[in-house]
């Protein structure tokens, strides 16, 4: 997976801003496209780019990029195991009206070193700036209780992942980062951000979008089973019945 | 070899899966026990998740019972108008059962009751066949009761409105083996078992019924409450994963008719005892599950 068309597109998109004062991403990702099929195990997403600069001509010191991959928010209800009467079962709750299904961020260095917290907070840069908009009115320390419950248990996942050196910048205008999807993630419309980052500012940023579906007869089980239930049912029934059927007639010919 | 299961939306090793289907199988075939019992909580433990595994489960077992159902039909083993009445009975209960699946599911409290009663029931099952095999093996002696067991309980010939079973030759109140089927619909909802293991006893020492026909009649009514539950799954929890249910499938049928040529040529009593170990150690796994502080003290339901 090497990017293709991005020199192109730079030679394509450079005249037009070259009046421009401030630099240009231009970001792209090695698949639009994610499709699970039956063997589906993960997948690799090469996120990569360039930066165009006024002129023409990178800066002198050293600039970061922080590129963040999401997926579509759900809202959620985590839930907490306390031991009650030795046996360990869920007592506690709390909703999360915005909690984002997939999250990683690769940076060119450690988001604390690139921003402050208010600015980091402010594009949900890191794990710990995610807005998860919890509800309920739950006092704040179980609200942190409760958020970093979700952080751990997402975080081991997989579905949440931070790359504090994740960020590869070649000669100051081409970067490029490569963030890992887990089998288990949701389907759905994801995003990916890409920000520059000069001097604790974020002076530049651009998104593009990527489909993750289910494809081929992966899709068609998931639509069959939440759509035709009654169907979807009858099948299941007639396929163990008809492999019970077939393995007993083609073992009474054997034995 | 890695296979996408859709509706659990995780991959799994499709081998491993076969594998457990074939084991469970040939138990099942060696035993007439669906297997169930045995499917789910090691699905389970694989990292299904447990309505997943639970409704896949019972799918399996409806293929599991599908020859030995033929068999004993063809033989003239099946009592079918018992068979319908607790059918019948299994049917009314697993949409009960269902409908308590999904409050305990809303409240958060599924996982365990499903540990609970694995616990109960494994431990029950386990410790009766270790202690028949034992006594079969003659590593325990038993004093043969003086009085010789009473044909049938006393309640069950008390209850009203009496019908003839010719098939089982009974005179009884539908009620009872309505009630039976009842209590194993709802079982089969909430841990994808069968309830052979159950149904068998009860209908003899219960209802009376002649042996000769008790393993036919169970299979009968087994294969249409699982495929009942199935299609009760398939449409309030939208739980039942094609996929894995015919990776189980492909496995156990298979395992199902070795394990029928296998009882003929092994030890049964060892056989027995082995089982009872791993049903056993099973349940002992599911009830150190909730004592143990779990790997995950957080869990998350979506909305």
């Amino acid at each position: 997976m090497k990017p293709r068309i991005s020199p192109l597109l730079i030679a394509l998109v450079a005249p037009l801003l070259i009046g421009a004062d401030k630099p240009v991403l231009v970001p792209d990702i090695s698949a639009r496209e994610v499709q699970i099929r039956y063997s589906f195990s993960g997948a690799q997403l090469l996120l990569f780019g360039a930066v165009v600069y006024p002129g023409g001509r990178p800066p002198d010191h050293q600039v970061d990029i922080a590129v963040v991959l999401r997926g579509p928010v759900q809202p959620i209800l985590v839930r907490e195991k306390i031991r009650i009467a030795g046996i360990w079962m869920n007592a506690d709750s709390n909703r999360f009206r915005s909690a984002p299904s997939f999250y990683a961020v690769a940076s060119s260095r450690p988001i604390a070193d690139l921003l402050d917290e208010r600015t980091a907070a402010i594009y949900e840069l890191g794990l710990h700036n995610l807005q998860l908009s919890p509800g309920g009115g739950a006092l704040p320390e179980k609200e942190r209780r409760f958020e970093a419950g979700l952080l751990d248990l997402r975080s081991r996942h997989r579905l949440y992942s931070e790359y504090p050196h994740g960020v590869e910048i070649n000669g100051g205008v081409l970067y490029r980062a490569v963030i890992t999807i887990p089998s288990q993630v949701p389907v759905g419309t994801y995003t990916a951000e890409t920000f520059l980052i000069d001097r604790h500012k974020v002076i530049a940023a651009a998104t593009r979008d990527i489909q993750i579906d289910k494809s081929g007869f992966e899709r068609y089980v998931a639509l069959a089973a939440r759509r035709h239930r009654f169907l979807y049912g009858l099948t299941c029934v007639a396929l163990s019945l008809f492999l019970g059927w077939a393995a007993a007639a083609a073992f009474r010919r054997r034995f | 070899m890695d296979i996408y299961l859709p509706i659990a939306g995780q991959s799994v090793n499709a081998l491993f899966i076969v594998v457990l289907g074939f084991l469970v199988g040939l138990l099942s075939g060696m035993f007439g026990v669906g297997g169930g019992f045995l499917t789910t909580p090691l699905l389970i433990f694989y990292g299904i998740p447990p309505t997943v595994a639970v409704a896949s489960a019972a799918t399996q077992i409806t293929g599991a019972s599908v020859s030995g159902a033929m068999v004993h039909m063809r033989r003239g083993g099946v009592d079918l108008k018992m068979a319908g009445v607790m059918i019948a009975g299994g049917l009314f209960g697993s949409v009960i059962g269902a409908v308590l699946f999904r409050l305990l599911q809303s409240s958060g409290q599924i996982d365990v009751v499903i540990g609970l009663l694995y616990v109960l029931i494994l431990g029950w099952i386990g410790a009766l066949m270790l202690l028949d095999s034992l006594k079969s093996l003659g590593f325990l002696k038993v004093e043969q009761p003086e009085t010789p067991q009473q044909r049938r309980h006393r309640w069950v010939s008390s209850l009203p409105y009496r019908w003839r079973f010719h098939g089982s030759g009974l005179y009884i109140s539908p009620v009872a083996p309505l009630a039976l089927g009842f209590v194993a619909g709802t079982l089969t909802v909430f841990l994808g078992i069968g309830g052979g293991f159950i149904l068998v006893p009860a209908m003899i020492y219960l209802l009376g019924m002649p042996a000769r026909i008790v393993i036919g009649t169970s299979l009968v009514m087994i294969l249409a409450v699982t495929a009942g539950t199935t299609m009760v799954h398939a449409i309030t929890t939208r739980a039942v994963d094609v996929v894995l249910a015919a990776l189980l499938l492909v496995g156990g049928v298979i395992g199902a008719q070795y394990g029928a040529v296998l009882t003929t040529r092994l030890k049964p009593d060892l056989l027995r005892l082995a089982l009872a170990v791993i049903i056993l150690l099973v349940g002992l796994r599911m009830f150190l599950g909730l004592f143990w502080r779990p790997d995950e003290i957080f869990s998350i339901e979506y909305l």
